[in-house]
């Protein structure tokens, strides 16, 4: 598989908002959206809050600060594009300002030894034509 | 009261594990007749007829096919999908609709093939993730587990302990997909596949189908069914989130599922004579166990160590093997098991066994479904 066949099969749909969120990465920022009515913050990226259910909102820049929900490591290749990088991790992660999110946790040597609850810090990594909002511990 | 009131009437079901040419179609006729035999009625009695869609392969109107197959014009007919959860939420809204004068005689059915079909569906990616390596259904589980281990000390051997207990019932099951008995010292020395996990936490990939009757107990006295089993207490639960979104990953709306099941049968835990546990991965049964009310919330490693939940032990659990042994489809042969063991026919009959529950479970602990049953 080429990097472009890797980064055509994994890159997220193609959805108005998502592009939006993608594109804050880009330009180095990871952004959550918070609502205007009721002020809930939230992941991913949905039109309506799922709280109030109004669909006034702004997008906010996450400070970078979060904290370990839980991981995996896998240990088999599900799709090819991955196959050259087992193992790896995959984890929820719970940014300060509340929202969670699916991540990787870079940079933790075994992750074995990782723990829920510890403090992580976001490095945004260019990646598959991407900027991929990944997490490594303080 | 609809307590008791309604029966499972008859159980059917095809051969498991590879069956290679046969369509989802075909392998629903195979268990509904059987399970028609069971009961010793004639189609022609049936007026609904509930279907989970096959979860390899989604096809519109696919209730209707099924229907068109059993050569019926069923006054309810419909597939329902709760995932895992969908066979237990059917048996519970067949036995409303007869309640209320919408059937009488209801059938409720899954086949699938994915595993001399295609299984793509299992290890599809987690979009928009795929971007992470976030693909397939065990890391979803997995994910679940690795929080539960931190946040209460569950341990890799109480995760093997729940296939080593499935694992040994299945072997003494000639229908079972996998007759092989596993020793936690074989688990432990397996490789991490998706840490926490290993290969033997994860369920099996099987085609096959199973369908059940049911019916009124007034119904199936009239028509002489010979061991109706019925239904005490049914209820759901859906923590509907994503993984990622919930607040809480070690507790889930099986709680609410089996306090409704509970409540209507007018019983408690301690009243369960033999559990069948949706077993899809080794976490699904710890965690059900806890919310079910059989151990505190954090003591289910404990609860299944030491062979408690084997046959003999305080709650046998999966006495065919369940997921990880008997068959991996979701969640019909739990019941089938369930009405074996209050007939006092199941191969590892549990002495004595007046009740039974029996958990239906989907997604990634998205939906659930509960069922208690009693003595004919
Ligand atoms: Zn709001």
């Amino acid at each position: 598989m080429t990097d472009d066949e890797k980064a055509a099969a994994l890159r997220p749909p193609a959805d108005p908002l998502g592009d939006q969120f993608w594109q804050s990465l880009k330009e180095g920022r990871l952004t959550f959206q918070r609502c205007k009515h009721c002020g809930n913050a939230w992941l991913p990226v949905r039109s309506e809050c799922p709280r109030c259910l109004e669909a006034d909102w702004a997008w906010e820049n996450a400070s970078g600060a979060a904290r370990l929900i839980s991981w995996v490591v896998y240990h088999r290749a599900f799709h090819e594009a991955f196959a050259d990088r087992v193992p790896y991790t995959v984890a929820v992660v719970e940014l300060t300002e509340g929202p969670r999110m699916t991540s990787n946790i870079i940079g933790a040597g075994d992750p074995e030894a990782l723990k829920i609850d510890q403090a992580l810090r976001l490095v945004i990594e260019p990646d598959f034509g991407l900027f991929v909002p990944r997490f490594t511990p303080v | 009261m609809m307590r008791g009131k309604y029966v499972i009437a008859g159980i059917g079901h095809t051969a498991f594990g590879s069956l290679p040419g046969r369509s989802t179609i075909s392998l629903n006729v195979e268990a509904v007749r059987n399970a028609l035999a069971d009961a010793g009625v004639e189609k022609d009695i049936v007026d609904a007829v509930l279907v989970k869609y096959p979860t390899s392969h989604f096809e519109s109107i696919y209730g209707q096919k099924v229907a068109e197959a059993l050569g019926l014009t069923p006054r309810i007919n419909c597939v329902v999908d709760q995932a895992g959860a969908s066979n237990i939420g059917m048996i519970g809204y067949a036995a409303m609709a007869i309640e209320h004068g919408q059937c009488e005689v209801a059938l409720v059915s899954f086949a699938d093939n994915p595993k001399t079909g295609s299984r793509a569906v299992f290890s599809r990616s987690r979009d928009p993730n795929a971007v992470f390596g976030w693909f397939g259904v065990p890391a979803g589980y997995a994910m679940v587990a690795r929080r539960h281990m931190g946040e209460y000390g569950t341990t890799h051997a109480q995760l093997g302990a729940v296939a080593v207990a499935c694992r040994r019932h299945g072997a003494q099951n000639l229908r079972a997909q996998l007759k092989k008995a596993l020793t936690i010292e074989e688990y432990l020395e397996q490789p991490m596949m998706v840490a926490p996990f290993r290969r033997d936490d994860c369920c099996l990939v099987s085609d096959g189908g199973a369908a059940v009757v049911v019916m009124s107990r007034e119904r199936a006295r009239q028509l002489k069914v010979r061991a109706p089993v019925p239904i005490l207490g049914f209820g759901q639960g859906h923590t509907a989130w994503d993984v990622a979104q919930r607040p809480d990953m070690t507790t889930t709306m099986a709680k609410a599922s089996a306090a409704t099941a509970f409540k209507m049968a007018g019983l408690l835990p301690k009243d369960i004579d033999v559990a069948q546990i949706y077993d899809c991965f080794t976490i699904t049964a710890l965690m059900t166990l806890e919310d079910y009310g059989f151990c505190k919330k954090g003591e289910g490693g404990h609860f299944v160590e030491g062979g408690g939940i084997e046959f003999g032990g305080r709650l046998p659990m999966n006495t065919a093997g369940g997921l990880l042994s008997e068959t991996g489809m979701p969640g019909l042969q739990l019941v089938l098991e369930g009405v074996r063991q209050m007939r006092g026919e199941a191969v590892l009959q549990v002495p004595h066994a007046r009740t039974s529950i029996v958990s239906n479970q989907g997604g990634v602990m998205h939906t659930h479904a509960t069922l208690i049953l009693g003595q004919p």
